[in-house]
């Protein structure tokens, strides 16, 4: 992340020309380049540079709170699936989620995906070997140690076990992407009830997003 | 009147591309733009427009578009079979592709089917009048951004345009068909090859692959023989911790089938990554069709870079090499009848 910051500083001050963006992620920085501008070989001794200067560090963090419904097998197909494959019920996977103290360390994938760290390590599984080509919105899934909320419907490959009636990306608010890097996360189970209620007012925008975050 | 082209009837899938929605990866925004950036600039520079004005990309079969302006200047760019030009009052004409064409209020434009690929372009001079959503008119239609309303077309949407009349000049037509290559698509080993056995990535080189139908903006599965992972896929060998992914990079999941990821790719994800087309090839992999058939071809990052370059430069001579179109015989009746009624007789500039 603050590799990802300097080498922004470093392209914007004019410092290094013909880099198109950067993407930081938990095991790397990806910098895509143009290769009409510059070549990797003159690019990498020049990256290599602005990690000797030195990385600026630090941003501010908050808490979040994502209500989630496990109770519909409509929103939870991989439910049972990973309780028997962790060897639990799934009243016992719905607990660990909960109790999970989860860290959003990167975004991606798509806009407002966030790679959420910390689940609980008796939840652990690899992703599916063959991804599904749809998952619903606002699906709640997990893989190895990680939770994620899908912000539109797309191809997954993890295991879906709830779903929140927020949207994790919606144009029409000024800050489209609700997650941010550095956030703490923790689950609130609901009702289908609360539910319904709740994503009928993400969707005519009257939702009070405030309530979900506190700052730290 | 507004200015503007109305949809009369749409096609399967059309939106409005311009080259990408660069500088947002690292909020999880793909860059989504064309997924065939030669066909994209060859139809721009046609219709006298920078290369990024963004244009219509036409999915297999076009839109019929209703001309309400008093001119516009269009570009068809794509192996198109011939698009129809029809007015009010007069029989329907045949429009080549590769060529801009002027069109006048009332006329409609009946966009061919494409032939033998995927992707095909039209743009309009000027531009399209509307907002860029991260500075990018280009539709990621999965989040509904960009482009018009955020999707492909629909019959009755009115596209707006930013001129009421076509600016002066001649048609340009492109010299001759652009060259996109026809060998193997060069590739790039990385940034996790090391994920896959040494017969896995021969596998890769040496074998067939097919587009599969499962091929779209977002990406190709490609079908074929298994790659083989170093790991097993049951202990974590088709796992990696989340990465960035670049434009045609290819993720090789548990299941051992290569999946090219290209415009409207998600910005990071968690399968080992054997390989990345080199830039130069991505326009070939923006065209393909389901079943058509590919082979993968390593080269250096060096190599990949002069490839490119050489690339670019055949397209700045293409684009400098435009001759001006004239239908043949020499004379053009409905320019002649459309600007030339003051005295009455032309010169066929090319004749002389």
């Amino acid at each position: 992340m603050a590799l990802h910051t300097a080498i922004v500083q470093a392209r914007d001050a004019g410092e290094i020309p013909g880099i198109v963006e950067t993407v930081p992620t938990m095991r790397s920085l990806m910098v895509t380049y143009d290769p009409m501008a510059i070549s990797r070989a003159e690019l990498q001794p020049q990256v290599d540079a602005l990690v000797a200067r030195g990385l600026p560090a630090g941003m501010k963090s908050r808490q979040v709170t994502v209500p989630c419904c496990y109770d519909d097998p409509e929103f939870a197909p991989d439910l049972e699936e990973v309780a028997e494959r962790t060897k639990k019920t799934t009243d016992q996977v719905i607990a660990d989620h909960l109790a999970s103290s989860f860290k959003v360390y990167v975004l991606g994938f798509m806009p407002g995906l966030a790679y959420v760290a910390g689940l609980d390590p008796s939840l652990f599984l690899p992703r599916r070997s063959q991804p599904r080509v749809r998952v619903p919105r606002s699906s709640v899934a997990i893989a190895m140690d990680m939770t994620t909320i899908y912000p539109f419907e797309s191809p997954g490959g993890w295991h879906l076990i709830g779903r929140t009636p927020l949207w994790m990306f919606d144009q029409r608010r000024e800050q489209p992407v609700f997650l941010a890097p550095g956030d703490s996360l923790s689950f609130q189970r609901i009702d289908r009830k609360t539910y319904d209620r709740i994503a009928r007012e993400v969707e005519a925008g009257s939702f009070d997003w405030s309530t979900l975050v506190k700052s730290k | 009147m507004t200015a503007a082209l109305k949809v009369v009837r749409a096609g399967l899938f059309d939106t409005l591309q311009d080259l990408g929605r660069m500088g947002f990866m690292a909020l999880g925004m793909p860059t989504a733009g064309a997924m065939d950036r030669i066909g994209l600039t060859l139809a721009n520079a046609l219709a006298g427009n920078p290369a990024s004005t963004a244009g219509l990309e036409i999915g297999v079969m076009g839109p019929d578009l209703l001309v309400e302006v008093d001119s516009v200047r269009v570009a068809l760019v794509g192996p198109l079979s011939p698009s129809l030009i029809e007015g009010p009052d007069a029989p329907p004409k045949p429009l080549e592709s590769d060529r801009s064409h002027l069109l006048k209020r009332g006329q409609i434009l009946r966009v061919g089917m494409i032939e033998g690929a995927s992707t095909a372009y039209l743009t309009v001079a000027g531009g399209f009048a509307l907002p860029p959503f991260m500075g990018s008119l280009s539709t990621y239609s999965r989040a509904g951004i960009g482009g018009f309303e955020g999707r492909k077309l629909a019959a009755g949407d009115a596209l707006p345009l930013a001129r009421e009349t076509a600016p002066g000049g001649d048609e340009r037509k492109l010299g001759q068909a652009f060259d996109y290559g026809s060998g193997p698509i060069r590739i790039v080993w990385g940034p996790q090859e090391d994920y896959f056995s040494e017969a896995g990535r021969r596998t890769f080189v040496e074998a067939e692959y097919r587009v599969s139908k499962e091929a779209d903006r977002m990406g190709i599965r490609f079908e074929g023989p298994v790659i083989e992972h170093a790991v097993a896929v049951d202990k974590g060998g088709a796992d990696i911790i989340s990465d960035g992914i670049g434009p045609g990079a290819i993720q090789v999941p548990g299941a051992g089938l290569p999946i090219v990821l290209l415009a409207d790719r998600q910005t990071v994800g968690g399968y080992p990554k054997i390989a990345t087309v080199a830039s130069v090839d991505l326009p070939r992999l923006g065209r393909l069709l389901p079943g058509q058939a590919v082979h993968f071809a390593a080269v250096a990052v060096e190599e990949a870079e002069k490839l490119r370059r050489d690339q670019e430069a055949r397209l700045q001579r293409a684009i400098a090499g435009f001759v001006v179109a004239r239908p043949a015989g020499g004379i053009d009746l409905v320019k002649l009848y459309e600007e030339n009624l003051i005295d009455g007789v032309v010169y066929d500039r090319l004749s002389d």
